[in-house]
């Protein structure tokens, strides 16, 4: 192998639902090992890019590329494979809450591997442990705290080790101290577990702490207005939109605010 | 790099410092499953070594599997008050080890899985019986306030919402409730035809289908499909309600659950059923001259003569009333059980299944007492 394909290479996605569009001509390539923001403000649509780049939606035009497979066009067999590499944290957690986090984190381990049962209890407790969570093992969703269920949900989502990790909203509904810590998980599993991350945030902090490369759709234009290195955008940027969304609202005055 | 090699590990003594040093080798990946590190807690046991050291010259590709399987060890290690030595791992590796022991357990904090004695789980079950009487009637007397200010016309509930009930609960459930009266009446007719064509009173088939159909079987039956179709539905709605928190939201607006949710439901329920239970009454009669007329010889003009002959008003009106209170019956059933719902998916659906047996069970008591209390009366 020469070059290896890009973990994870969106081209020109154009979504929408019936005649109304979304968003159009959405293109990003994430390099492997980095985390990869998607931006942008209420409304601009990030939350449907990613859910088209995990297949809960069909593109209208364009093509999303896994390693270099096409996922779009891929059969069931090759997409159930490519789902296989992915972990995805939704923005609710979406714990399954007749499940302790234990079974949580253990069923996709039961579902693709063929661990014995007290060897998967082992990875299981490892994940939780890893996202700060000993000894939660059999507690329901609904008898923890929102940031540690945020916590739960992402030891699920790298119960097996996924290539790529895609997270919506991380820190939505988290206290600041919190949001902080999560963002200090995301970038502590990347360096350890080499993954690659693609994060769908509009927060600000996150975005400047963790953000290798970005790209940020805007909710007039219906598509993508800029890309880069969100602290290179901060200091290099002329386009107002950019500017406005990275220092809230205080053009040119980073970490300024204004009413409104 | 052989990554097709399966992961092992062996085990050998490092000459001099009386260290056990584990050799790894292969691809350590879940999907290849984990060798037993039971000869490593032999050897550690048998050889009491002053440190567990690693060799990883050999070792292929690896994710979180290793990372378990060193977990283990290093948990066997602390047993055995063994130093056990990380530095010669992969560098991700140690990173992941310590990012696992990061965060200590809180020693309160892991469930301690205890059976209660017999006794005692006898004790709570009463408990949790005599807290759910209580918050029965607890609901039902909040049903019956909200329904005083319905009355008085202050409850606080949108006449919108009223409506599209009313359609719900009327409208769209009339294709099941034919299809059940006609096959009902059917079947009533058949039953009784082979018992009384013996007798050569086959013209009775149509008195007991009427009568069957109006005292009983019309309002007995539009009530066990309400309670299946709406009384369910009832119930994962508002439980929905309760874990997204619109219950919660109503509550501080200081809009009462019970005026905005539940009465509207009673109230459609109570109008539409009467409406129903005719309905069924006439298609099950109906359904039962397709059988007369069709088996028995008996024109449709006797038929319909003999059954009206055979319905008085008393029963008419018997069924009919009947009806509005196992109306009542299943809007309450299915808002409590919705009202009590925890806060889950899991939860939600026992609330609907709850609700339907709930609603059967009132019907069929309620029946039973309407039975006696006519008897009495002698209606």
């Amino acid at each position: 192998m020469t070059a290896t394909p890009p973990p994870l290479a969106v081209h020109g996605l154009t979504l929408g639902y019936g005649d109304r569009v979304v968003l159009k001509d959405v293109a990003f390539t994430v390099k492997r090992g980095e985390i990869f923001i998607i931006m942008g403000g209420s409304g601009s649509g990030k939350s449907t890019v990613l859910r088209h780049v995990i297949g809960l939606g069909e593109p209208v035009k364009g093509a999303v590329f896994y390693g270099g497979v096409d996922f779009t066009t891929a059969t069931a067999d090759e997409r159930n494979a490519i789902l296989r590499r992915i972990g995805v944290l939704f923005q609710s957690g979406a714990l399954w809450t007749s499940m302790t986090l234990l079974e949580n984190v253990a069923l996709p381990l039961e579902e693709y591997t063929d661990l014995t049962p007290g060897e998967i209890r082992d990875v299981a407790s490892l994940k939780l442990d890893l996202v700060g969570l000993p000894g939660f093992e059999d507690y329901y969703p609904s008898e923890v705290s929102g940031g540690m269920q945020k916590r739960a949900a992402l030891a699920r989502a790298i119960a097996l080790d996924p290539d790529v990790l895609l997270f919506d909203e991380p820190s939505a509904g988290l206290d600041p101290v919190s949001s902080r810590h999560l963002d200090d998980l995301i970038l502590q599993l990347r360096d350890s577990l080499g993954a690659t991350i693609v994060v769908v945030t509009h927060e600000l902090a996150s975005i400047l702490a963790i953000g290798d490369d970005s790209i940020f759709l805007d909710a007039d234009t219906r598509t993508a207005i800029a890309g880069g290195s969100p602290k290179e955008l901060l200091a290099q940027s002329t386009d107002p939109r950019v500017l406005r969304f990275l220092t809230r609202g205080a053009e040119g005055a980073p970490g300024g605010r204004t009413n409104g | 790099m052989e990554l097709t090699e399966q992961a092992t590990f062996a085990v050998g003594s490092d000459a001099g410092n009386g260290a056990l040093s584990i050799r790894l080798s292969g691809a350590w990946t879940l999907r290849r499953g984990l060798p037993s590190a039971e000869r490593i807690e032999h050897e550690i046991a048998a050889r009491r070594p002053s440190a567990v050291v690693f060799e990883v010259h050999e070792l292929g590709a690896w994710d979180s599997a290793l990372v378990t399987f060193l977990r283990h060890i290093e948990a066997l290690c602390t047993r055995h008050h063994v130093a056990m030595h990380r530095e010669a791992l992969p560098a991700g590796v140690q990173r992941l080890l310590a990012l696992a022991g990061a965060v200590r357990e809180q020693p309160s904090v892991r469930r301690v899985s205890s059976r209660m004695p017999r006794v005692a789980r006898l004790g709570t079950a009463a408990l949790d019986l005599a807290a759910n009487g209580v918050r029965t009637v607890t609901f039902i007397g909040d049903v019956t306030l909200a329904t005083g200010r319905f009355v008085r016309g202050t409850a606080r509930f949108r006449f919108r919402d009223l409506a599209v009930l009313v359609q719900e609960c009327g409208a769209r459930a009339l294709p099941i409730v034919t299809l059940i009266s006609v096959l009902v009446g059917m079947i009533l007719a058949f039953v009784g035809a082979v018992q009384l064509e013996r007798f050569g009173a086959q013209i009775y088939v149509a008195d007991l289908v009427g009568v069957a159909m109006v005292r009983e079987m019309g309002c007995i039956m539009t009530g066990i499909i309400m309670a299946g179709r709406t009384g369910s539905g009832f119930a994962a709605q508002i439980g929905t309600m309760q874990v997204t928190q619109e219950v919660d939201a109503l509550t501080t607006l200081g809009i009462p659950a019970v005026d905005f949710l539940v009465l509207p439901r009673i109230v459609a329920l109570c109008v539409m059923m009467p409406v129903l239970c005719v309905y069924a009454d006439v298609l099950g009669i109906g359904g039962g001259a397709m059988v007369g007329t069709g088996m028995l010889d008996l024109t449709l003009p006797q038929y319909v003569h003999e059954t009206a002959s055979a319905i008085t008003f008393t029963s008419l009106a018997a069924g009919v009333g009947k009806s509005v209170v196992f109306g009542a019956l299943v809007g309450i059933a299915g808002c409590l059980r919705g009202m009590q719902a925890g806060r889950s998916s899991a939860a939600v659906g026992d609330a609907a299944t709850s609700a339907v047996v709930t609603g059967i069970v009132l019907i069929i008591a309620a029946d039973g007492v309407f039975a006696v209390l006519f008897n009495m009366l002698g209606i």
